[in-house]
């Protein structure tokens, strides 16, 4: 296993840029997911980690070794494809074999390996059967099988739970970090799916529009977001943005919207313009009668523990997520408040953060 | 207003009537499609009498004339000279015989038709052969005016090959290929790579290239991986293009009567200039014919599975 680092990569498929300056490391060990959006340019920058795409800009390191224009075959890396990628014309057996047919290895040792392999993944009994006729969680684990049965440094996968059924997706997703926290592997996984990435990564890399937006852990992704476009991607609802349009500068601690004076994180940077956006998460709104900021209910949404409710403000709507048992009307005027150092403010032409007491002490790459 | 019995009706399920009809119909194209060959079977177990008396006969004392006659040739002897000969050997010895003549020799039919073996299964390789790595090229990799070259290389099927037969008869003459085996497979080969690459790229399109990139990030290269993962997974395609590559090879008339006339000639201009006695041997004609269909009918049914599953292009995914 080892640790892959990727520097200022591009990727032009003509005039359009699909991969920008992609920047980021990849820890021994790790388990490093790549969230987007579809088109973002996350398969791209797979492809040539992988060596099946060669990158019109930057380098790739591998351990120590630079491979940027390395063939796909010299790089030791397994890939599991979207699709799986099954050999219709062999069985399982020969299917996870294949990665090991190319070396020349006994084959009492590939037996031994595919059986090992097999007896990971809990496939064993169908070892002997046509790929044709299997389930998508069992041609997901043959596909897994050919990816650990040669001992890579590193794995690839492309929303390799793209293909299965929701219910087996959130099996699988536990099944894939105990795979990779077993094996000691290094893993980078690709996926538009916020959940999937969230409670498998270590670390996330948010893309969009073949940018990397934002590189840190599930936790920071989540509670320190640094652009809007972040903030709106994660989290269901997403965060509320509230605009408005103030001067702010460095060691302010307040923002005065619509009259109302709210409380935030003391700002560590001023703002190069005027035009601000205020981001709040629906579990950091309250109701409070006294809040002068005010707007009344829209619609609510039950979900068990808690429920969104809808509050349609001046400013738009905001979503605020609360005790299932607190009780609301349609219609009904309320008052919002918000957790002051649980606040963003966001730089609404960049669309960047701006820097706060909310970042004190964090870690950046 | 009608209050009988309702029956249930099926969208998939035809009706038995329906059924009937359709079934009747087929037997009867069938049937009117198979009159020629059946025609042409029996006309070679005819003797040269039978075969041309009028009205036609479909009731006759079969013989083996005709298929003697293919293979041989025979001298019309004296009396006095068959007299001296030893008892018949053969029974087409013994046919000879009985019209006056002996046995002088083998004829031409079956070198022909090894020479049809040969320059049809040639050509049927090479084609396909050039036709899959073409194909394979133009869908995987960017080829600068790939589309200009791919309707180049159609264009070339746009008229009858027979248009260029002079020029191409005028060519082979300066380089030596006339009546040679190697000129015909080039020819063949020629006519028929168009064909190839254009049926073999839609199979080709068809097979995900996830494929080969799994095999080459598994550590093996291109050309291992388009051996291992993509031939195996074009075989019906390749199946499918070889029987339309071989039956026209195999069939090919015009080309092969204005290039071959000897050492290269292939079965078809041979067969109809069988000369018998006074014209025409036309049960040895008919028995040429015969023996001639029976590779294609061979080839086609030893890769009809592959065919039938060839013709619905595009069942190869998944
Ligand atoms: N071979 C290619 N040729 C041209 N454009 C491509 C090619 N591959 C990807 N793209 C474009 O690059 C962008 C990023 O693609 P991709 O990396 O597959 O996105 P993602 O995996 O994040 O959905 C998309 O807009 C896509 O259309
Ligand atoms: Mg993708």
């Amino acid at each position: 296993m080892a640790e892959i680092r990727v520097e200022n990569l591009e990727k032009s498929f003509g005039s359009f840029a699909a991969v920008r300056g992609a920047d980021f490391t990849v820890r021994d060990g790790e388990f490093f997911c790549l969230l987007g959006p579809s088109g973002c340019g996350k398969t791209t920058t797979l492809r040539m980690i992988a060596g099946l795409e060669l990158p019109t800009g930057g380098r790739i390191f591998l351990g120590a070794d630079e491979v940027t224009t390395q063939r796909a075959s010299q790089r030791d890396i397994a890939f599991v494809f979207q699709l799986f990628a099954l050999y219709p014309h062999m069985n399982v057996r020969a299917n996870i074999a294949f990665p090991l047919r190319c070396q020349s290895m006994p084959r009492a040792e590939i037996r031994r390996r595919v059986e090992e392999a097999a007896r990971i993944l809990r496939i064993s009994e169908i070892l002997d059967k046509p790929v044709s006729g299997l389930s998508g969680g069992d041609r997901q684990r043959v596909a897994l099988g050919r990816a650990i049965v040669r001992q890579p440094t590193a794995f690839l996968m492309d929303e390799p739970l793209g293909a299965l059924d929701a219910e087996f997706r959130r099996l699988m997703c536990g099944e894939l970090r105990a795979l990779h926290d077993r094996l000691e592997a290094t893993t980078v996984y690709v996926t538009h799916d916020q959940l999937e990435a969230m409670s498998m990564a270590d670390k996330i890399a948010v893309m969009n529009n073949g940018v990397v937006e934002q590189l840190g852990s599930p936790r920071e992704i989540y509670d320190r977001p640094a652009s809007m476009f972040v903030a709106d991607f994660i989290g269901s609802p997403p965060m509320n943005f509230v605009d408005f349009d103030a001067r702010l500068a460095s060691g302010d601690r307040a923002v005065r919207i619509d009259g109302a004076e709210i409380a935030i994180p003391e700002l560590r940077e001023t703002a190069r313009q005027p035009r601000c956006t205020l981001g709040v998460r629906p579990e950091h709104v309250r109701l409070s009668d006294t809040s002068p900021l005010r707007g009344s209910v829209y619609g609510t949404e039950y979900l068990g523990t808690t429920q969104i409710v809808t509050v349609a403000t001046g400013h738009g709507f905001v979503k605020a997520r609360l005790p299932s048992e607190t009780s609301v009307r349609l219609g009904e005027p309320v008052g919002l408040a918000f957790r002051p150092e649980k606040l963003s403010i966001f730089d609404r032409q960049s669309g960047r953060v701006l820097r706060s007491a909310l970042h004190d002490g964090a870690t950046h790459g | 207003m009608s209050t009988g019995i309702v029956t249930a009706h099926s969208v998939v399920e035809p009706s038995p009537r329906a059924k009937a009809v359709a079934a009747t119909l087929v037997a009867a194209y069938a049937l009117i499609s198979m009159i020629p060959l059946v025609w042409i079977f029996l006309t070679g177990f005819k003797s040269p009498p039978d075969s041309i008396s009028y009205p036609p006969k479909a009731i006759f004392e079969p013989t083996l004339e005709g298929y003697c006659n293919l293979f041989t040739t025979r001298s019309r002897q004296s009396p006095e000279y068959m007299a001296t000969l030893p008892p018949p050997a053969s029974t087409c010895d013994e046919i000879a015989r009985s019209r006056n003549m002996v046995i002088a020799g083998p004829s031409n039919y079956a070198p022909r038709f090894v020479n049809s073996l040969i320059i049809a299964f040639a050509s049927t390789f090479c084609a396909v052969a050039l036709g899959t790595f073409a194909a394979y090229g133009f869908s995987r990799f960017k080829v600068p005016l790939a589309d200009d070259l791919l309707f180049f290389i159609l264009s070339t099927r746009m008229m009858p090959p027979i248009a260029v037969a002079i020029p191409i008869y005028l060519m082979y003459r300066e380089l030596g290929l006339s009546d040679t085996r190697l000129g015909m497979i080039l020819l063949y080969t020629s006519v028929n790579v168009s064909l190839a690459v254009w049926l073999l790229k839609g199979f080709i399109d068809e097979i995900p290239r996830e494929y080969e990139e799994a095999a080459m990030v598994d550590g093996y290269s291109r050309l291992h991986a388009f051996w291992k993962v993509v031939l195996p997974q074009a075989t019906t395609g390749i199946a499918a293009t070889a029987i339309f590559c071989l039956i026209f090879a195999w069939n090919e008339y015009a080309f092969a009567v204005l290039l071959t006339s000897g050492e290269a000639q292939t079965a078809p201009p041979f067969i109809p200039i069988i000369i018998g006695e006074g014209g025409q041997d036309w049960p040895a004609v008919a028995a040429g014919t015969t023996l001639f269909l029976l590779p294609i009918l061979a080839f086609t049914v030893l890769l009809r599975r592959h065919l039938l599953r060839g013709i619905t292009f595009g069942a190869v995914r998944k």
